[in-house]
């Protein structure tokens, strides 16, 4: 029994204007997809709307997680039903340290696991549900061996002063203490020297497996040296417009997107914008 | 953590309302008639068997309380009516001097806000008053022993009548403000503390002030002498029954911090949001000595309190850090104030204030450098977080700067809670209200981790009850 990402007709706009326009996919536990796709195509948008941001609005279309509708869902629900998305920039949050962050992140996500309802958390047991602190300082301490996080990141307080290799590396972290079922990694490896980009990487391939399925979504090929995908897809004005294996990547990294271009989008194209 | 502490968390977590709005059948064993005149000061003078020169200078501040208009600042105390309150409640024959000693329905009500537990746990002595009286005090044997004295100021005009008389009223006289006089007029219970020279206090002395009756005003008075190069942590914390008419709180505390002392004086205040809270606090720091006032007001309809410090010797250093919490229907007016007197003096006001639900917090401080206090730097940080549209924050600071070589910084910041913030912490499983507290919890966490782990731990949890059921 898998929990899969089914994504049907997908349509979303952002203050009043339409990004996705009926995007369908399908990521099952234990695949890698790569999304990719030129700057304003959508690629962002989709990741938040997947994870539920408030400003990104469903306009159509219908989302399952393991057969569950993910749209009716606020986004912490989503994180409890295993869904993980790794933010391109994640925010700070001043005067909160890294462990309490995760602690309570996890226990949240684990506590849902354990099959009790939300409501009970709302409620005020959080706090005999939070994850005992020798277990979790453990299991913090071994993952960020792991990754090359510098144990010292447990004090800082979240994102704050992070280095933008520092940031991401903190994402795969949190990523890989609450084990999601579907991750989606927003452009991470934007903003990276080529030592940061393989740390990251690597630790982002130490978890796939067949419980976890990622949607990867980059603009560069450069990613996909180190991870590789099962498939590749080409979003374009908001539509997947080509899908394939990882010879798809290559194709993109050799050409550019000017040929998706052409070849699709006829009159969008041209008003689209021409950063590449 | 203990059984005892754990019920007390379970029972505050139920729901997001205030926990201490509970209180005891009245068993006081004696109670004055409502209302203020001389016939009222004279009789709690003459139950404290106290020696003239009290009693007339109760008198005077009487006729001082009469003549003096109300403040037409700040918040609004021209609703209180002072003819509608009692200003005595005697709840008991005497003090204990332990636990057995205290009725069984007041020590359980300082059970129930787990004063025995800490004390046995962390603190170097405890004072714990009720309605108008102290009915419990203690002191570690060794302190005491060292000549530390820890009494209630009643108790203080008994046994060391030559301290109290050298000093009482000498930081914050009559004159003052209304509420400073009203307080020396019909003051009762509050702690007297004298830490002789050279002796370090290492763990915090603690004050706890109950109300329990209702149209109570509780005046208690705390007057702190630190000696040369000595050192006290001084901890109160105040809470009262939730009930529909107001009560008043009107305390007056005096410090003195002699050459080289340092002292610091923390308050949680949680009283239910039904209390007015007027308090005038004051230290006086000299040569080389370091106040520090950490000021946390969480609850009462109304606070108006600026702790202040006059450093009247060289070098000498203040510390104010403040933090408020404004809910629906609750001002706080809170802040602090320095006076720079002397040459190479320093001070640092931290203030941070959350309103929320339509609550209001207002910074009220004032930075002075007298003429000849060269040298004199401070620096003022006000950050208010602002977290609905009904709320509301301001500042006002008050700047008289009459010395040149001074170096004076101010710093205000008024922020919301970001989307992006909320989003990001729910995108990791938090609930909005989870969410939401750990924003706050993290907005005040330079002031928190000023505080005792202990005291950390309650102001975290008294901020996530005060944020609970108002989000989402």
């Amino acid at each position: 029994m898998g929990t899969d990402l089914s994504i049907r007709n997908l349509q979303v706009s952002v203050e009043g204007k339409q990004i996705l326009r009926g995007l369908n996919l399908e990521v099952k536990q234990g695949e890698v997809h790569a999304l990719m796709g030129p700057n304003g195509s959508g690629k962002s948008t989709l990741a938040y709307a997947l994870m539920g941001h408030p400003k990104y609005h469903i306009d159509d279309g219908e989302v399952f997680l393991g057969g569950e509708s993910l749209l009716e869902m606020s986004a912490d629900e989503r994180a409890r039903h295993g869904l993980f998305l790794a933010f391109q920039y994640p925010t700070a949050i001043s005067g909160v340290t890294l462990a309490d962050f995760l602690r309570r992140s996890i226990s949240a996500v684990r506590y849902a696991h354990a099959g009790r309802s939300a409501e009970a958390a709302e409620n005020g047991q959080r706090k005999s549900t939070l994850m005992p602190m020798r277990e979790f300082r453990r299991e913090l301490l071994q993952k960020m061996k792991d990754l090359g996080v510098d144990q010292s990141f447990a004090r800082r307080y979240v994102n704050e002063g992070f280095s933008g290799g520092e940031k991401k590396r903190v994402e795969i972290l949190h990523m890989a203490m609450l084990a999601p079922k579907i991750a989606i990694l927003d452009e991470t490896d934007s903003g990276l020297d080529i030592d940061a980009l393989r740390t990251v990487a690597e630790g982002v391939q130490a978890l796939i497996g067949p419980q976890l399925g990622v949607l990867l979504i980059t603009h560069y090929q450069r990613l996909l040296n180190y991870i590789k995908p099962h498939f590749v897809h080409i979003l374009l004005d908001g539509q997947l417009v080509e899908s394939g294996g990882a010879e798809l990547a290559e194709m993109l990294e050799a050409k550019g997107y000017d040929w998706v271009r052409e070849k699709y989008a006829e009159p969008v194209a041209l008003t689209s914008d021409s950063a590449e | 953590m203990s059984t005892a502490q754990d019920e007390r968390v379970e029972v505050r977590a139920m729901k997001g309302e205030y926990q201490f709005g509970f209180h005891d059948a009245d068993q006081s064993v004696f109670r004055a008639k409502k209302g203020l005149d001389r016939t009222i000061v004279e009789q709690i003078s003459e139950i404290k068997k106290e020696p003239q020169w009290m009693r007339d200078y109760r008198l005077r501040a009487l006729d001082i309380f009469l003549q003096k208009p109300l403040p037409t600042w700040g918040g609004n105390v021209a609703v209180i009516d002072f003819d509608d309150i009692y200003y005595y409640v005697k709840p008991t024959q005497g003090e204990g001097r332990t636990w057995e000693d205290v009725p069984e329905n007041i020590k359980k009500t300082f059970d129930r806000l787990g004063i025995p537990e800490a004390e046995k746990k962390f603190l170097a002595g405890v004072g714990a008053q009720y309605d108008s009286e102290v009915v419990y005090h203690s002191l570690k044997e060794d302190l005491e022993r060292l000549g530390v004295i820890f009494v209630s100021p009643d108790q203080a005009l008994q046994e060391y009548p030559d301290l109290m008389k050298e000093y009482f009223g000498t930081i914050i006289p009559p004159e003052d403000n209304k509420f400073a006089a009203l307080n020396t007029a019909v003051w009762s219970g509050g702690s007297f503390i004298y830490v002789p020279p050279g002796v370090k206090v290492d763990v915090p002395l603690q004050a706890y002030f109950r109300i329990n009756s209702e149209n109570m005003g509780q005046f208690e008075r705390t007057m702190i002498i630190v000696d040369e190069g000595a050192q006290v942590h001084y901890v109160e914390g105040c809470t009262a029954p939730t009930y529909s008419s107001e009560s008043l709180h009107s305390a007056v505390v005096e410090i003195i911090c002699k050459p080289g002392s340092r002292v610091r004086y923390t308050t949680i205040q949680n009283w239910a949001d039904n209390v007015y809270n007027l308090v005038t606090k004051r230290a006086v720091a000299y040569e080389e000595a370091t106040m520090e006032w950490v000021d946390g007001n969480l609850g009462s309809k109304l606070t108006m309190k600026y702790p202040s410090v006059y450093m009247r010797g060289k070098g000498a250093h203040a510390e104010i850090l403040s933090i408020a919490f404004a809910g629906h229907g609750q001002h706080q007016d809170a802040g602090g104030k320095v006076v720079h007197g002397a040459p190479h003096t320093s001070s640092i006001i931290t203030s941070k204030s959350i309103s929320k639900d339509g609550g209001r917090s207002s910074y009220r401080g004032l930075v002075k450098v007298t003429d000849g206090a060269k040298g004199a730097r401070s620096k003022v940080v006000c950050d208010a977080l602002i977290l609905d549209k009904a709320s509301r924050s301001d500042t006002y600071p008050v700047m008289e700067i009459d010395e040149s070589e001074v170096s004076i910084a101010h710093e205000a910041s008024v922020s919301r809670i970001q989307d992006e913030q909320l989003f990001y912490l729910m995108s990791r499983g938090l609930s909005e209200t989870e969410a939401s507290v750990m924003i706050v919890n993290g907005f005040i966490e330079p002031l928190v981790k000023e505080l005792p782990m202990e005291y950390a731990v309650e102001m975290n949890r008294l901020i996530e009850l005060q944020m609970e059921g108002s989000v989402g």
